[in-house]
C-alpha cells in the first residue's frame, strides 16, 4: 500500500468527477496542441515554399490569388501572359534569376506544371531516381506524386485539362516519367514537373487538333515554334533589395501584367487566418482554465466527502505533510491522465486532418516525434494540477482533527 | 517516575508482549481470558504503569474546564472510563491520544510524556504506540480491509508486515472479508476490522471510544471479549471510554468520570 496507490483508488472511488475533470483537461490540451501543430507546420509550409522567391508576375487580378497559384499551387491561375513580355522582364539588370511557370493540366489531382530546372534548382531538389527532361512530354515526378499514384519510372500517363478529374483528358499525348525527387518538404512534392514545351505542345495539339479528332500522338521540337508563346506566371528572384523597390512598381504600371510580393501576401493571409488560430487558441487555454476549475473543485469536494478520512490519517499517524502530498498526488494524476487525453486527442485530430486536409487542399501536416508544443504542455498542465490541489491540501494540511473526529 | 527503572520494565513489557503473544494466538479461542487474568496477576505488582496521567483538565474556550481523575494502567490491563455524555469522555480519549493539548496535567506513555511532541512528532509518536478505535469504526472507503490495515503501517512509518496483518485478520475472524470495501462489511465486522487496524501497528496502548454503544447485548459482549482477548492479549493496554453500563460487569477496572 504505497500512498500513490491510495490517491489513485480514490479517484476511482469519485469516478464520474475524476472522468469530468480528465475530459475537460483533454479536450483543452488536445485543442492546444492540435491549434499550435498546424499552425507551426502552416507556418513551416507557407515560409519554406516562398524561400528565396521575391516577385511573382502573372496576369493581372488578384495578387494574392496569383501567388496562392503560382507559388503555392492551391489556387487556379489568374490568366496567362505573354513570353515575349515575360522574357523582356527577364533581362531586367535587378533580377539574378527568373523562373517560368506554365500550368492548367493536372494528372488525378497532381498539377502538371511546365517549368525549366531552374526551378528543381531552387527548391534543391535531388533526384531519387532518374533525371531531368530533356525532350518534350518527358516529366519529373515531386516524391509525394510518384508515391501516391504509385508511378515508377518509365511510366506513361494521360494529362486532365484543369485541376479537377473531371476536364476532359489530353488523350492525344502522354507523358513519360523520366525521373522522380527525393521529398524536399516544399510545394515541388506534390507537383509533376516537366519542360515548359510540353505544356505547349499539348495544348498545341488541343487546339488546333482536338476537335478534328486526329490521333497525332508524337510531340516533336518543331511544334514548339509555332507554340502559343504564353506562360502563366514568372517566379522572379532579384539581385539586390532594390529589385523590390523598383521593379514591381515598373511592372504594375508599364506592362499589361501584375506583380505580386509574396512576403506580403503572406503576411495579409497569415493576419486574416491568425484571428482564427487565436481565437481558438485562447478557446483552448479558456477549457484548460476551466478544467482547472473542475479539478479544484472535485478535489475539494471530494475533500469535504473525506474531512474524516483524511483526520483518521492523522491519527493514525500521517503527518500534515503526508496528507497534503496525498492531495497532491490526486490532483497531478488526474492532471497527467488529463494529459495523455490531450496529446491522444491533439494527435488524433492531426490524423484527420491530414488525411481529409491533403485531399483538399493539398495540405498535410505529418506528425513524426514528440512536437515542442506537447513538451511545454506537460509542466503547464501539471501547474495547473498544482495550483487547483493547493487551497485543498493546505485545507487538509490546517484541519482540525480533534473535533472533525468528534463531529462525525 | 524516577528514570532508572522504567528502563528494565520496558524490556520485560516487551518479553511480555512476546509470550502473551505466542499464548493467544493459540488459546485465545478456547479460553483467552482466564489466560489473561491469570498473567495479569502476576504481573500487576511488578509492572509499571503504561499510561499514567496526573491533574489532567481541559477547558473549551467559554466552557467548564473539565477536571478528570489521574489514571494508571498497566500493560496488558483493561480500564474502562465511564461517563454520561457531556462529562468529556471524548476530550479526555482524545487528550490521551495527543489530538489535544490539555490545559493542565500530564500524561505520560510508557515514560514518555505526550506534551513533550509536537506537530508531526506527536502524530509519528501516536501512529507507532498508540492504536485508536473510534464510535463508528471509520476506514477509507475506497481500499480494502486488508489495504485499510496496511495503510496504517506505511501512516505509522512502519515496514510491510504481511504476515502479521494476516494473521491479526484471521484471529479477529474477518480474513476471508479482507478484499472487501469497509462499507461492504457488517457493522460487526467492521467493529473487527478496527480493533485490528489499531492492533496492525504492536501499540502501547489501545484507546477506544464507545465501541460498543451501537451494538445490542449479544454483539456487546462478543466485542467486550474481543477486545479483551486481543488487546491485553498482544501486549497493549486498553483503555475504553463508554457510557455503555453494560461494560460494567465485564471490566474490573474502572473509573468514572
Amino acid at each position: 500500500m504505497r500512498m500513490l496507490q491510495l490517491a489513485y483508488a480514490n479517484l476511482k472511488e469519485h469516478f464520474l468527477s475524476t472522468i469530468l475533470s480528465v475530459m475537460l483537461l483533454g479536450i483543452g490540451v488536445g485543442m492546444v496542441s492540435f491549434i499550435v501543430t498546424v499552425s507551426e507546420q502552416l507556418n513551416d509550409r507557407f515560409n519554406r515554399d516562398i524561400r528565396g522567391i521575391d516577385m511573382v508576375v502573372g496576369a493581372k487580378g488578384s495578387p494574392l490569388q496569383l501567388i496562392l497559384s503560382a507559388v503555392y499551387q492551391i489556387d487556379n491561375p489568374t490568366g496567362n501572359i505573354s513570353l515575349a513580355e515575360a522574357n523582356k522582364l527577364k533581362r531586367h539588370p535587378l533580377i539574378k534569376y527568373s523562373i517560368p511557370l506554365s500550368y492548367g493540366d493536372s494528372y488525378k489531382g497532381f498539377r502538371i506544371v511546365g517549368t525549366d530546372s531552374l526551378y528543381l534548382s531552387h527548391y534543391k531538389t535531388t533526384f531519387a531516381d532518374g533525371e531531368v527532361w530533356n525532350r518534350s512530354m518527358d516529366v519529373v515526378l515531386g516524391s509525394s506524386v510518384a508515391e501516391k499514384l504509385n508511378l515508377k519510372l518509365g511510366a506513361h500517363f494521360h494529362g486532365n485539362h484543369g485541376f479537377d478529374d473531371g476536364g476532359h483528358a489530353h488523350e492525344e499525348a502522354h507523358y513519360n516519367v523520366v525521373g522522380i525527387l527525393e521529398p524536399t518538404g516544399t510545394v515541388a512534392d506534390r507537383l509533376i514537373l516537366t519542360a515548359t514545351e510540353s505544356v505547349w505542345d499539348i495544348h498545341n495539339h488541343s487546339d488546333e487538333e482536338h476537335d478534328h479528332d486526329h490521333d497525332h500522338a508524337t510531340c516533336d521540337h518543331d511544334h514548339a515554334e509555332d507554340a502559343p508563346s504564353e506562360i502563366t506566371a514568372l517566379l522572379v528572384k532579384f539581385k539586390s533589395p532594390m529589385g523590390i523597390m523598383q521593379v514591381p512598381r515598373m511592372v504594375n504600371e508599364k506592362t499589361s501584367m501584375q506583380a505580386a510580393l509574396p512576403a506580403i501576401e503572406i503576411n495579409r493571409l497569415y493576419s486574416l487566418m491568425g484571428v482564427g488560430f487565436t481565437t481558438l487558441q485562447i478557446i483552448g487555454m479558456v477549457i484548460m482554465c476551466i478544467a482547472a476549475l473542475s479539478v479544484f473543485i472535485s478535489l475539494l469536494n471530494s475533500l469535504k466527502e473525506r474531512k474524516y478520512e483524511l483526520a483518521l490519517m492523522r491519527s493514525l499517524g500521517a503527518s500534515p505533510f503526508k496528507l497534503f502530498g496525498l492531495i497532491v498526488q490526486e490532483s497531478l494524476l488526474l492532471c497527467l491522465a488529463g494529459y495523455a487525453l490531450g496529446i491522444i486527442l491533439g494527435r488524433v485530430g492531426i490524423m484527420l486532418l491530414s488525411s481529409f486536409g491533403e485531399d483538399q487542399f493539398q495540405f498535410s501536416v505529418s506528425q513524426s516525434g514528440i512536437a515542442d508544443v506537447e513538451i511545454w504542455l506537460l509542466p503547464l498542465t501539471l501547474c495547473i494540477g498544482l495550483i487547483a490541489a493547493l487551497i485543498p491540501a493546505i485545507r487538509a494540511y490546517k484541519s482540525d482533527i480533534s473535533s472533525i473526529l468528534r463531529n462525525e | 517516575m524516577a528514570q532508572s527503572p522504567v528502563i528494565p520494565t520496558e524490556e520485560r513489557a516487551e518479553e511480555s508482549i512476546c509470550h502473551s503473544n505466542d499464548r493467544c494466538l493459540g488459546f485465545a479461542r478456547h479460553d483467552g481470558c482466564s489466560n489473561r487474568t491469570l498473567t495479569n496477576t502476576n504481573r500487576l505488582a511488578l509492572q509499571t504503569d503504561m499510561l499514567q496521567t496526573q491533574t489532567l483538565t481541559f477547558s473549551y474556550p467559554n466552557g467548564a474546564p473539565f477536571v478528570f481523575p489521574d489514571l494508571n494502567v498497566k500493560p496488558n490491563e483493561a480500564l474502562l472510563v465511564l461517563g454520561n455524555s457531556g462529562t468529556g469522555k471524548t476530550t479526555l480519549l482524545h487528550l490521551l491520544a495527543g489530538l489535544m493539548d490539555p490545559t493542565g496535567g500530564t500524561i505520560e506513555l510508557d515514560g514518555t510524556a505526550l506534551s513533550t511532541m509536537k506537530g508531526s512528532a506527536r502524530d509519528h509518536f501516536r501512529g507507532q504506540h498508540i492504536g485508536l478505535v473510534f464510535q463508528q469504526s471509520q476506514f477509507i472507503r475506497s481500499i480494502s480491509v486488508l489495504e485499510n490495515l496496511q495503510l496504517a503501517r506505511l501512516l505509522a512509518g512502519l515496514g510491510k508486515d504481511d504476515a502479521f496483518v494476516e494473521s491479526l485478520l484471521s484471529e479477529l475472524g474477518i480474513s476471508e472479508r479482507k478484499q472487501a470495501k469497509p462499507n461492504e462489511l457488517s457493522i460487526g465486522e467492521r467493529q473487527r476490522a478496527a480493533i485490528a487496524r489499531a492492533l496492525v501497528t504492536k501499540p502501547k496502548i489501545v484507546l477506544a471510544d464507545e465501541p460498543t454503544s451501537a451494538l445490542d447485548d449479544e454483539n456487546c459482549e462478543a466485542v467486550a471479549a474481543l477486545f479483551e482477548r486481543t488487546v491485553t492479549g498482544h501486549g497493549a493496554a486498553l483503555v475504553i471510554v463508554t457510557h455503555d453500563q453494560r461494560l460494567k460487569n465485564r471490566f474490573q477496572n474502572s473509573v468514572s468520570i
